[in-house]
Order: structure tokens, then sequence, then C-alpha cells
């Protein structure tokens, strides 16, 4: 492949979470991305979410500032409506071919006013909220959408279809309405092809078990989601269909279109539904102020990710009843609610009466979704998920195809987001040598100067639709706004972070001229970047800003008492204010950035973050402790798709090896850590020291040494991990055995370590299912607590009933009693079906010891990140930032995170890889902003600042003087509220700026 | 005294205690609303200054709160902050304010539950002490009209 013919652009299939991500990865680090969407706007079902599970993040608060950072983004080509009709070539140079559906709206005229939905007559069922309420023919998506631009639905248009009406066009204040708008077929050229068109979820239209087509009081979980969310049909109230009334009691029904194998063909786990049910039923509760009795019905209760077990508990504390069983029937009453049959593990028959009935419905492939596959050539399973490998988790079958979300399997949207990254790595490794040729470079407009300027504030209050407005007299506050010193302006706005809206704010900070800006809407944490950046694009000095948190702090908190809220909105505002007056424009300098990566850790996910790097021509030191590579894989025999990992992992040393671009240290630790994000210098316990411009940190994790369970007192009785290691030596115990048991949740799931160790059901089954196909005749008992097989692994599962594993569940609080009987062991459970004690005389016992962490404590204080209280390392953000940290240039990858299976391993090992790259890619960057400055008049030279700062940026210069290295300052202000003579002050936090807060907070 | 609702001026970490103040938003944990927050990198970028002003302007309540021991974003402000915090804690009790005026707290940003409670904690101790009379304008000129 000559590089003079690589394409240094991406195509991206479907502008859903993972779509976005991918695009934002790969136009961060020099590719060029076409991102094309089938609808009128990005988000995709994401959007379509009230809350996330485990943190309950609001869902619309955390896209949406993705949703207009793709939209704003100079290197992503954002094509809505719009097919793909065919790829062609090989990877390197592709030519795509696609149709742009017609609007009948010119994008660029249109200002979304709204008035011509107003008028529009059709009335047509809203997809956005499930048909539940209505939208018209000419529409938005939904409010925050991006791009914010109606669309007319031809199927519905009166003027379409009749040639009647033609209103819209008349009220378009913008002349925008193009009734003759035409399909346009275009190409373009990239290099590879990112598919991620997601799923739709089950429609359980065809079970007449679940009436959920005649029954009103049925419904499915996403439209419950829409009912729970405050953009839904009825504003976040939780209503009963049939007559409008809150219900009292209602159910949830698990496993509806997934493992099911008789009526929906969908043989495979959803991975979400456990989690999106115990979150809908927290949410439920709490909109009901208590007075709801939920009940679950469920097979296995599957919360396998990190902090999901606590999540269960907390339902199960908060009074969410978890009934195991499969319902089979249930029965619209004659006014309203239905009644539920159900029989439990223990045979008990249950009739029970509820006002709603939730199903907890499975994703799916659409049919679009499979004839694309086949149209581009994509090998699918037979549920019509596009096939993966373990060790190329992101790769499909066509040479130069990746893919990332719910496409390659059902999946969570961390999950999602993660693979994303990887699929942004893998999607340009071949790329490289085209990196930044079709880019284009930002230009924000020079500040204009306001040095001297007297200060004109210009502040904007936000609704965010409901959330604020609800609780807070936002006209009020605009109004109180208006009185204080040196504002020019005050408004309020709908969503002050959509995508109009900022465009908005900038038209308006040119038109009056304003020099200090003040947004009174939510959080500075998740939303200042953002403002700040439309600050630039005004031609502002970004630092010119404030904000008042009047949502997270006031109206989310203040709910039952709007008069002291909105009265505490004022308050916040005049704070916000009196600061901003007194900002004044920061600079920010450059600096350069090492392109190389220290990787601790070498096992899977440490050497592909090395790979990964080395692909995009960057370099990597792997630290690794032990005296050799691979980690706990080396104790692996096969993955659970039935790949030899002994044999990938000694190519996967070989490549290391042979690869230029990475340097291995064995035996080796990181010793001492100073510097920043670009400029990180490392000592490591062998005296090496290695210079680097950002730090991946993939350390792994342990397998439990079992105290129960005769563990390390008898001979049969031996972990996962040592049974794969026996398998491998092709040890005469295992060879004679025949009967097994296999103890599930030894250490996990327990008080103490309360999670799940989300690989060891896989492991089990799958090593189950082995030994089965190699002796038959072998007796095999698995004793679990639930199963946990998600995903296609269910497969597995329903593989080893068929070949006549026996599971029997038990509860933590009966667990199973091993005693010694000779040589041998006796094994005795409580079987819940029979509600008899069994005994057990197994040759082998395997334990699936959980997973725990290393609690690298020290390792995290040395970089700056932190430890969840598990000891696992803690991302920035659980749902969208799964492999960053929130310090600048650091990234996790692997078990050191949280514990997961090889595939996930190496997709998030890849995913960090991008995300390093983002940094490693630019050859300089800015530092400055917030930091401490001296004012060397003032200054004694007493050293009580050097002493506090814990940067070590502050030195004595020769005149005996403090002074400070910016790019090591990271702007805490010890040294500020330290010093007797207030020589140092931190910018953007100075004694002014403060003082005058706090006159104002009183 | 039951109607009585102090004014307090919270000085919140932007990494740890800020962030479970958000958190108790997004999971809708109501507090009482007496709180004005200002919001700083580190509880180490605290000058003592900033509780005395608060006094002085006729602030009830000051409420610091920071990032764990161990945990603090810039490693050691938060032990900084406690350091000055204990001196001045005596050094106000010491010239007649009552301690429960001033509150030190650690609350992580995933720990929204402890935030409301403590919030909730700190408003009844300094509703149980009175306004805060001891550093209002009014009552000095007064003193001071006394000794003249």
């Amino acid at each position: 492949m000559a590089s003079s013919k690589i394409v240094g652009a991406v195509l991206v299939a479907g502008g859903g979470v993972a779509g976005m991500q991918a695009a934002l990865d790969l136009a961060n680090a020099g590719y060029y991305v076409y991102l094309v969407e089938k609808s009128l706007a990005i988000g995709g079902r994401m959007s379509q979410l009230d809350k996330t599970f485990p943190t309950n993040d609001c869902s619309m608060c955390i896209i949406s500032p993705k949703l207009v950072e793709v939209g704003r983004h100079i290197n992503i080509e954002l094509l809505t409506l719009t097919d793909i009709l065919s790829v062609t070539g090989s990877e390197g140079d592709f030519t795509v071919a696609v149709r742009k559906n017609p609007r009948f709206i010119d994008m660029s005229k249109c200002i979304a006013c709204g008035e011509c939905t107003k008028k529009c007559p059709r009335k047509v069922g809203n997809e956005y909220n499930e048909l539940l309420d209505n939208r018209k023919a000419i529409y938005v998506q939904y409010a925050q959408a991006v791009p914010l631009k109606y669309g007319i639905d031809p199927k519905e248009c009166l003027k379409l279809t009749k040639g009647k009406c033609g209103s819209c066009q008349k009220v378009c204040p913008a002349d925008a309405v193009n009734y003759d708008d035409k399909p346009q077929d275009v190409t373009f050229k990239v290099g590879s092809v990112i598919l991620a068109p997601g799923f739709a979820p089950f429609k359980p239209s065809d079970f007449e078990t679940y009436r959920y087509s005649d029954a009103k009081d049925v419904i499915t979980a996403l439209e419950f989601e829409r009912y729970l969310g405050a953009t839904g049909p009825t504003m976040g109230q939780v209503v009963r269909p049939s007559d409008g009334h809150h219900p009292t009691k209602m159910a949830f029904l698990q496993c509806v279109g997934s493992r099911d194998v008789n009526r929906a063909d969908n043989g495979y786990c959803s991975s979400v539904c456990c989690m999106y049910a115990i979150k809908e039923a927290l949410i439920a509760k709490e909109h009901a102020g208590g007075k709801l009795d939920v009940t679950i019905f469920f097979m296995d209760v599957r919360t396998f990710g990190k902090d999901f077990e606590r999540y269960y508990e907390k339902a199960k504390a908060a009074g969410i009843k978890f009934v195991r069983s499969r319902v089979h029937t249930v029965k619209p009453e004659p006014k309203a609610g239905v009644k539920i049959s159900y029989v439990t593990d223990g045979g008990a028959v249950g009739e029970e009466f509820f006002d709603l009935a939730v199903l907890s419905h499975g994703l799916v492939i659409t049919p679009e979704t499979k004839a694309l596959s086949e149209s581009l050539g994509v090998k699918c399973d037979g549920y019509n998920f596009a096939q993966t490998t373990t060790f190329a988790p992101v790769a499909l079958s066509r040479p130069g195809f990746y893919a990332c979300g719910v496409y390659t399997g059902p999946k969570d949207i961390p999950t999602s987001v993660m693979e994303a990254s990887a699929a942004a790595a893998a999607a340009s490794s071949k790329l490289a040598p085209a990196r930044s040729t079709l880019t284009k470079v930002i230009n924000f407009p020079a500040p204009v100067d306001v040095t001297g300027e007297p200060p004109r504030v210009g502040i904007f209050v936000c609704r965010c639709g409901i959330n604020i407005a609800s609780v807070i007299d936002v006209e009020k506050v605009v109004e109180f706004a208006k009185t204080l010193p040196f504002v020019e302006y005050a408004a309020v706005t709908m969503f002050a972070c959509s995508q109009d809206s900022q465009e908005k704010l900038v038209s308006l900070i040119k038109e009056h001229r304003l020099n200090r800006i003040v947004v009174s809407a939510c959080s500075p944490r998740t939303h200042e970047p953002l403002f700040q950046e439309t600050l630039a694009a005004a031609g502002l000095n970004k630092y010119l800003y404030e904000m008042a948190n009047i949502r997270n702090h006031d109206s989310w908190v203040h709910a039952n008492n709007p008069a002291e809220a909105t009265r505490k909105a004022m308050d916040m505002t005049e704070m916000a204010v009196a600061k901003a007056a007194l900002l004044v424009p920061l600079k920010e300098n450059v600096i350069d950035v090492d392109p190389t990566a220290l990787v601790i850790g070498g096992g899977v996910a440490g050497l592909n973050v090395a790979l990964t790097l080395s692909d995009q021509g960057f370099k990597s030191v792997v630290v690794e402790k032990a005296d050799k590579l691979g980690g706990n894989a080396n104790r692996i025999k096969t993955t659970a798709k039935g790949e030899d990992v002994g044999k990938y992992l000694e190519a996967l040393k070989a490549k290391i090896e042979a690869d230029p671009n990475v340097s291995v240290a064995l035996g080796a630790e990181v010793g001492q850590v100073e510097g920043y994000v670009g400029n990180f210098v490392t000592t490591l316990t062998t005296g090496e020291t290695v210079k680097h411009g950002v730090t991946v940190i993939a350390t792994g994790a342990k397998e439990h040494k079992p105290e129960d369970y005769l563990y390390g007192r008898h001979p049969n009785v031996v972990t996962q991990l040592e049974l794969d290691e026996l398998l491998k030596a092709g040890d005469r115990k295992v060879e004679a055995a025949k009967t097994f048991v296999f103890v599930q949740c030894v250490g996990s799931r327990e008080p103490g370590r309360l999670y799940c160790s989300k690989v060891c059901c896989t492991h089990t089954v799958h090593a189950a299912v082995e030994l089965k196909k190699s002796k038959p005749d072998a007796r095999i008992f698995v004793l679990y607590r639930d199963i946990r097989t998600y995903g296609q692994k269910e497969d597995l599962y329903k593989e080893a009933r068929g070949l006549g594993v026996i599971f029997i569940r038990y509860d933590l609080d009966s667990k199973p009693q091993f005693a010694a009987a000779g040589d041998g062991l006796s094994v005795k459970v409580h079987d819940p079906v029979s509600g008899r004690h069994l005994l057990i005389n197994p040759d082998l016992a395997v334990l699936a010891a959980a997973i725990v962490s290393c609690r690298e404590t020290e390792l995290g204080m040395k970089f700056k990140v932190p430890l969840d209280e598990d000891g696992w390392f803690f991302e920035a953000h659980q749902k969208l930032r799964p492999v960053d940290f929130a310090t600048d240039g650091m990234f996790l990858a692997g078990i050191a995170h949280y514990p997961k299976p090889m595939d996930e391993v190496v997709a998030q090992a890849q995913a960090a890889a991008a995300r390093a790259v983002t940094v490693l890619t630019q050859p300089r960057m800015t530092v400055g902003g917030i930091v401490a400055e001296i004012n060397q008049s003032k200054c004694s030279g007493c050293g009580v600042c050097v002493a506090v700062c814990p940067f070590s940026a502050i030195s004595l210069d020769d005149k005996g003087k403090s002074v400070v290295n910016e790019a090591m300052c990271k702007g805490c202000g010890n040294c500020a509220s330290s010093c007797r003579s207030d020589a140092p002050s931190l910018r953007g936090f100075t004694n002014a700026g403060l003082f005058a807060q706090i006159a104002s907070a009183l | 005294m039951s109607d009585f609702e102090p004014k307090i001026v919270a000085f919140f970490c932007n990494w740890c205690t800020y962030g479970a103040a958000d958190l108790a938003g997004v999971s809708r944990l109501e507090y009482p609303p007496n709180f004005r927050v200002v919001r700083l990198p580190c509880t180490g970028r605290l000058n003592p200054k900033f509780i005395m002003e608060a006094f002085k302007r006729g602030a009830d309540g000051v409420w610091v709160s920071g990032c764990h021991p161990g945990d603090c974003h810039y490693i050691a402000g938060n032990y900084h902050a406690r350091r000055k915090f204990i001196l001045l804690h005596q050094l106000l009790e010491s010239i007649g304010v009552e301690p429960d005026r001033l509150r030190f707290s650690w609350i992580s940003s995933a720990e929204a539950n402890k935030f409301q409670a403590i919030a909730r904690d700190v408003v009844e101790h300094v509703k149980a002490c009175g306004p805060n009379l001891a550093f209002r304008k009014e009552e000095l000129k007064l003193g001071l009209a006394e000794v003249a």
C-alpha cells in the first residue's frame, strides 16, 4: 500500500453515542470524519433515556456536550438523513457512495424557531416518545437535537403527499422550506469504515403471553423511560396509560425477547435490561415519593458491571421486590391494570394484580442493519450481530471495516463508548501516514483586547427545559440580574447548552459588545468548557466566564421550596456577576509534548496499548513488575469463543519484541514521578528514567485466594485459573476425574466485596462445556447464585444445559457445605427446585474465585489518580469517559479498572491508546490559564509558597524571589492562601474576586 | 428562634465536595436552602481571611468542605486547609464565636448522601447558635459607642 494512496479520512456510520465517540476520537487525532446518520439528528438511543445507570446521571445532561462537540467539530462532516449505497475499494482507499435524502428544509436558512411546527396541521406519532404522543409532519427529532434544524416527514406531509396545505412555507420567516428538495447521491474517499448502526428495542407485539398489543397497561421499558423523562409525554409523571392514574403497584417482566428461542429466536441475553429495570424502578419510586411498590420478575439478575451489584443492593434496600420467575400469563383486568400469574423456582404459584406491567425488552438488530451488513459484505452471527474475535474485538470480517456499540452484540453505554475509542484506534491503525492530511485547523478569531474596558456583563439564565424553570422563577432572576452593576444584557434560554443557544450567545456577545459572560444553569464541572469554547468562538478570552449552578445546587434540591430556591438563584447569579466583573483575560502558553507513552503493566491490556500506539507511530515503554510479560493471561487456556490464549500471547510477545517503537522494562516498578501531561519524567526502580507525554495504567488485578470450601486444605479443591493451568498441563487429576463441582461467586457479591467479578460464569460454563465434550460421561454440577452469561455468551449456557451440565442455585445464606470424605470430598447443597439437600462427591471442585484489585494506592498517589472503595482505578466518568482519568494525560485499561473478559480488555486497551493519541498527536499543547502568579514586589523570599506547593512548581529565583513554572502549576492556590504578604495570586480565583463573591452572598 | 433562617457561606473544593453537591442534585436529595457556595479549586485555596470576611459581612455560619485525606486532587491541599482551619477555629472561639458556627468536613464527589446529611446538620447547629451578632457592624459600632 503506497502511502500516497492512503486516505486520511474515515466513514463512521451511525450517530449514536458510539458513533459520536469514534468520530470525535478520530477527528481529534488528525483524521477527517464523515459521520453518516440516517435520521434527522444524532444522539441515537441514548438521547431517549431519562437517566443512566448506575450513577443515575441525567442522560441528556451528559450527552448534550458531546452532541454539541460533534456538531461544531471542524473535522466532522455530519451527513443526516443519509443512507450508505456502497463502499468499494480496499483498506486505505475506499470510495463511499451515499444518498442524502431530502429534508425539504434549507439547513443554512432554518433558525429553528418552530413557527412551521405550530402551523402544521398534520399530527404524526412521535418516535422520540415511542409514539406515546404526537409530533407534526414538520418537526425536530427532540428539543436538544444536533443539528437543530427542522425536517419534513415526506410520508406524512400533506403538501408532499396530496399537493395540499403548504402552511409551513407560508409562515417560515427564514424562507427555509423547499418542497422541491431532491435526493442527492454523493461519493467521497475514506481510508477505513466504522459501522455503528446500533439497535432497535425488541417489539413484543407478537407475544400473546404479555398482551402488549391489546392491554393498555402493558408497556415497554423504553415507553416507561419516556414517561419518566422530563421531556416525555407526561413531563415526567408516571401514569397508568388506561386511565392516567398514578400506579401504586407495578411490575417489570425481564427477558422479553431475550434468552428466548421459543418465541423470539433471540437466544442471547441483552445485557442491559436488568440494570435498566432496576434504574427505572428506583426512579419511579422516587417520582412516586415512596407510594409505589415495584416487583421485578426475573430469571437471573445480571448486574455484572462496575458498581452494578451495589445498585442492585440499593434497589433491594429501597424495597423493590425481586421474584425469580418467568411470568406465564398476563391478563388485563376489566377496568385497568393487569393480573400476573407466575410460578417461582420453588414451585409456588402466585397471582397478583398490578396497575402497570413494564416489559424489559431486549436489543435487536433491525432488518435495515441486516441488509446493510449483507450489502457491505460484513459477516454476522445467527442473531445478525456482526462477528468479531476476542483478540480483535472491533475488527469486522471485511478488511478495513470496524465496529462499535450494539452492532457486535448487546452492551451498555460505557462498553459502547470504550469500543468506539477502540474502533477509532483500529480504523486509523493503517492510516497513520495520512494523518493530518485532510483535516482543517480551527482558527478562533484573535481575542478582542478588553483590558481597560469597563465590564459589560451578559447573563443567560437557563430553564433547562423544566429542570430549572419548574422550580425557579427564571424571569424573576433575569429581572433581578438586569439591576446588577455592569450588566448589559440578561435573558432566559431554554437549553443554554444546545447548539442554537450557543450560536445565539456568539451573536449576542458581538451585538452587545459583552466582555464578561455569566451563565446561570448547571455545573461548571460539566459545562464550563463548552461555554468557554463559545466565548473563544465569539472572540472573547475564554476565562471571562463564570457560572452559577442553579440546577444541581438549587432547583434539583429545593424543589419543595420554590420561593427560597428563586432567592438562592438570584444570590448565586449576583455572586457570579460580582466575580465576573473582576475577571481579567488570562493567557495560555504552549509547551512541547513528549510523543512517548509510559504503559504500566505488561499484561494483555498493556501490550495492546503499546502495539496500538506503535501503529500510530508513537513510542512506548512498558513497565512490568514480574519477570515476564503476559500477566494473568499466562494462566488462561482458551477464551469463551475457544481461541487459544497461549498461542495468542506468544504472537503478542513476539510482536512486542520485534516492534522498534516498544521497549520493555521487566522486573521494574514506578519509582519517582515528576511532571505533567506532555512532560512526565518517571524514574523506574531499575534506575531507568523515562520521559513521556502520557501514562496508561494497566496494572491488572489478581485472583482471590478463597478462605472457604477447604481451599488450600484439600488437594481436590482448585480455583478457576488453577483448573486452566491443570488443563494446559494435561494433569492426570483432571484426566481421571469423573465428577466435577463448580462453585460460583467465591468471594464475589459478598459483604466487603460487593461486586460481581463478571468473567467467572462464562469461564465456568465454557470449562464445563469443554469438559463435557471431551468426556461425555462426566458429571458436572455448577452451584451458582445467578448465571451471568451476558450477551451472546448465553449460547454457551444453553449449550452446557443441553450437554447435561446440572445447574443448582444457592443463596448467600445457604452456601454449599464442603467436607473431606476419606481421600475425597463431599459437597452438600440445598436445591431450591426440589427443596431437598443434595450430596455430591466430586473428584474435583473448582472455585470461581473473585478477581480482586491490587489496590495500587501508592501508584495512584504518584500520578494523582483515584481508586474506588474496592481498589479499582476510578475513571473520569463512568458512562462517557471510561478509559480517561480526570487528570490530564492519564489513561486506564484492563482489569485494573474492573474485572472483564479478554475481548473487553483488548477493546479497552485500544481505546486507551486512541485517547492517548489525541494528546500525543499534538506536537505542542497549551498550558497556563488558571495558574498562580507572584507579585514579586510583595515577595520577601520567605519560601512558604515553595514549601506548600504540592507540584514543586514554585522556586526562588536568583534574586531570592518566588517564580511559578506555569506548566507544572495545577492551580490549587495553596500558595495564594499561605503567603503572609499576599504575593502569590491564583488567576481566576483572586482574593478580590472571592471577596466580592462572599460579599454578594450575604 | 424557630423562624430564624441562618445564612451560611460554604466553601467547597471543585473536585470533591462541589462534585458531591452536584451529585446530590442529580439524585434530587433535598437539603435546606441556606447555603451560598463559593467554589474553590481546592480547600488549600481557602485563606482564613475569607472566613473572617464572611462572618464580618453577617454570615451566621461558615462551612468548609473538601476531599477526604489522601483524596486531594492537588495531593495535600486539604491538609494545609485543615491546619489553618484548626488555628482559626481556636482563634474564633477565644474571641467568643460559638464553635458550631464553623464546620469543616471531608466529602468525596460520590458521597451525595453524606453531603445531604452534613448540610442538614450544619444548618441545625448554626440555627441553634442563633443570629451572628458578634461580628455585625452595627453591633460593633454600638460597642465602640459604649466604650467611648
